[in-house]
């Protein structure tokens, strides 16, 4: 029942089959199937669900673009009174430092220390291995919002009160279960064979892992330090409770201080989200090609 | 025919008993332990040990506003919550809702996306990268968007009114009949990418013959679809699904800043219901209670949701 491999090598979107006639089955049979879908049938509701997308991005840069008081619905004549206001007034400067402190000591937290764990999981049998498998499981399921106070507490008699310290380690935490796994099984996906092929040639464990599994594992460390990245850059909570001082906050307390203020200030507002965004938006378009890929690597299967 | 179309059998499963032998060779004893030190000390600190004070801390009163009667509650914090708070109940079943209309909706969104972006068109890496982009967007950045949209003096409705359609002024945030849509309309807006990668990560490793033998013995879309497609995301759908649940029932950040549980309470969701009673009530042993609750329930349905759905079945 398999065909020839000849037929996947066809152009793939050569023909725009909504017109396929029944009389051609000879070549229907050789043809993707899913090629022969409509173009109607992609290009309407993507281009509805592009509507959905776009246009609150829109309405945001709309927002913080025009000048206040102005109604118009293209951001002309434009103005950056706002970021201005936003940016020295309103301490986003300061708060966009901070984040991306945290976001940097997180990324590169998360991503060492899973990486060191996440090799022992790959490579090893030991005796807690299960506990400890069993353990990021149920990590899972504990809402991170309830262990507020708990937290604090720890963080208080460690005297990390309204240290960007406290923050970063709470997100590194947090992050560290999902970050395991995807390494670990990006690791599994290296063959042993190679490494021992590697200590054949005299190098130690630690010189053959930077050799040959390293170089590997590109895709999957793009993908677990993104991930930590622009997990703490956008998480709110921890950074509202463990930083009280103003010159200590990050990005997500700046705009909800924004949110909150007596009388809103919409073009400030916008302009604080157009800076809250920028950042994850680079990321995202630097990663979003070995987001599917990483993925489809089994990562979330497990 | 459409038994035909099973997945070959697992070969993955042969590749992990080949990788067992893998703790032979120049592995020392301690080394596993030494590398899983870091990642164990900082989950028994951070997340063990909290959790434990939590679960300490339930079975006392704890109350930073009334120290005089600290002290050892046994059970107390637990009955009250189940026969005397009615607030415990109103929002653990505004979480359900929460979580199945969310869940639901970024599922059927989700797949249908997914399903459109894996069809081969012109400009597809660009639209994909379009469509998926509000995956990275925050809570917190997501209020802001939505709250200049839904803001009644100059957001969307008051260009619809200039249109014609509704009335000005329209407050949907305001209006406890229209708050928990447009609540759920914002996070569905960043949730939907979510399950669509997932998905379309999935539909990649579909094998491509099935489609062609299923179209050789007549099959039309529809039956691909449901006799090649569905079985094969089956695991998927269900893993991401019950993520991404556990996701919505404890994530606060959109609620809290876009309608701070009301108005009158009606969004307020079981952890914002905790939030709120420890943070700002103070109550620290009444609001452990809480968390304890709601990490029983939220184990318990997790189990329940794997049984009932079979996961890993009969197709491995």
């Amino acid at each position: 029942m398999s065909t020839a491999p000849t037929a996947l090598a066809a152009p793939p979107h050569a023909r725009g089959a909504a017109t396929a006639p029944p009389a051609r089955r000879g070549r229907a049979r050789r043809r993707r199937p899913y090629d022969e879908v409509p173009r109607w049938q992609i290009w309407v509701p993507l281009g509805l669900y592009l509507l959905f997308t776009l246009i609150p991005f829109y309405w945001m840069l709309l927002f913080a673009l025009r000048p206040a008081g102005s109604t118009s619905l293209v951001p002309w004549p434009m103005t950056f009174e706002h970021f201005d206001k936003v940016w020295t007034e309103r301490s986003f400067a300061t708060f966009f430092q901070n984040s991306m402190l945290v976001g940097a000591a997180t990324l590169v937290m998360t991503t060492g220390v899973a990486l060191a764990g996440g090799y022992a999981l790959a490579r090893f049998d030991f005796r807690i291995k299960k506990v400890f498998l069993l353990g990021l499981l149920c990590s899972q399921f504990i809402p991170g919002a309830l262990m507020l106070v708990p937290l604090f507490e720890i963080f208080r008699s460690l005297q990390m009160i309204n240290s960007l310290g406290s923050v970063v380690i709470a997100e590194t935490v947090f992050q560290l279960p999902l970050s395991l796994i995807l390494i670990s099984t990006f690791i599994k996906n290296v063959p042993y064979a190679l490494e021992e092929a590697a200590w054949v040639d005299g190098c130690g464990r630690f010189r053959a892992f930077c050799a040959v599994v390293l170089p590997l594992l590109r895709p999957g460390l793009i993908a677990v330090g993104s991930f930590a990245f622009v997990h703490s850059w956008n998480h709110f909570l921890f950074a509202l409770m463990f930083l009280s001082e103003q010159d200590k906050q990050t990005i997500p307390v700046g705009l909800n201080t924004l949110i909150g203020a007596d009388s809103v200030d919409l073009g400030a507002l916008a302009a604080g989200g157009v800076i809250a965004a920028v950042p994850v938006v680079i990321v995202f378009a630097f990663i979003q090609r070995w987001l599917i890929t990483g993925f489809s690597a089994g990562a979330v299967k497990g | 025919m459409a038994q035909a179309v099973a997945r070959p059998p697992g070969t993955a499963r042969r590749r992990a008993e080949d990788r067992r032998g893998g703790s032979r060779g120049r592995g020392s004893r301690r080394l596993p332990y030494l590398l899983i030190a870091p990642a164990g000390l900082l989950m028994l600190g951070f997340i063990a040990y909290p959790m434990l004070s939590v679960f300490y801390y339930s079975l006392r009163h704890y109350n930073v506003t009334k120290p005089w009667r600290d002290g050892f509650a046994g059970l107390d914090n637990f009955t009250t919550l189940l026969t005397d708070d009615p607030l415990f109940w109103d929002s653990l079943a505004f979480s359900a809702k929460w979580v199945v209309v969310e869940v639901g909706l970024q599922l059927a969104f989700g797949l249908a996306l997914a399903l459109i972006v894996n069809q081969t068109f012109v400009g597809r890496a660009f639209a994909r990268a379009l469509v998926f982009s509000p995956w990275a967007v925050s809570g917190v950045l997501t209020t802001t968007i939505w709250m200049l949209l839904y803001n009644p003096a100059t957001g969307v409705s008051r260009y619809l009114a200039d249109a014609g359609i509704g009335e000005y002024g329209t407050s949907v945030l305001s209006d406890t009949g229209t708050v928990f849509w447009a609540a759920v309309l914002a996070e569905l807006w960043r949730g939907v990418p979510f399950f669509a990668i997932l998905i379309l990560a999935d539909l990649q490793s579909v094998p491509r013959d099935l489609y062609e033998a299923a179209a050789v013995d007549g099959a039309g879309r529809l039956r691909q679809f449901v006799h090649i497609t569905l079985p094969h995301l089956r695991d998927a759908i269900i893993l991401s699904t019950l993520l991404r649940a556990v996701w919505e029932f404890n994530n606060v950040d959109l609620l809290y800043t876009l309608t701070g549980g009301g108005p009158a309470g009606r969004t307020t969701t079981l952890p914002l219901y905790v939030a709120n009673t420890g943070i700002h009530g103070h109550d620290f042993g009444y609001a452990s209670a809480l968390t304890t609750v709601a990490f029983v329930i939220l184990l318990f349905c997790s189990i329940l949701y794997l049984r009932l759905s079979k996961f890993g079945g009969d197709n491995r």
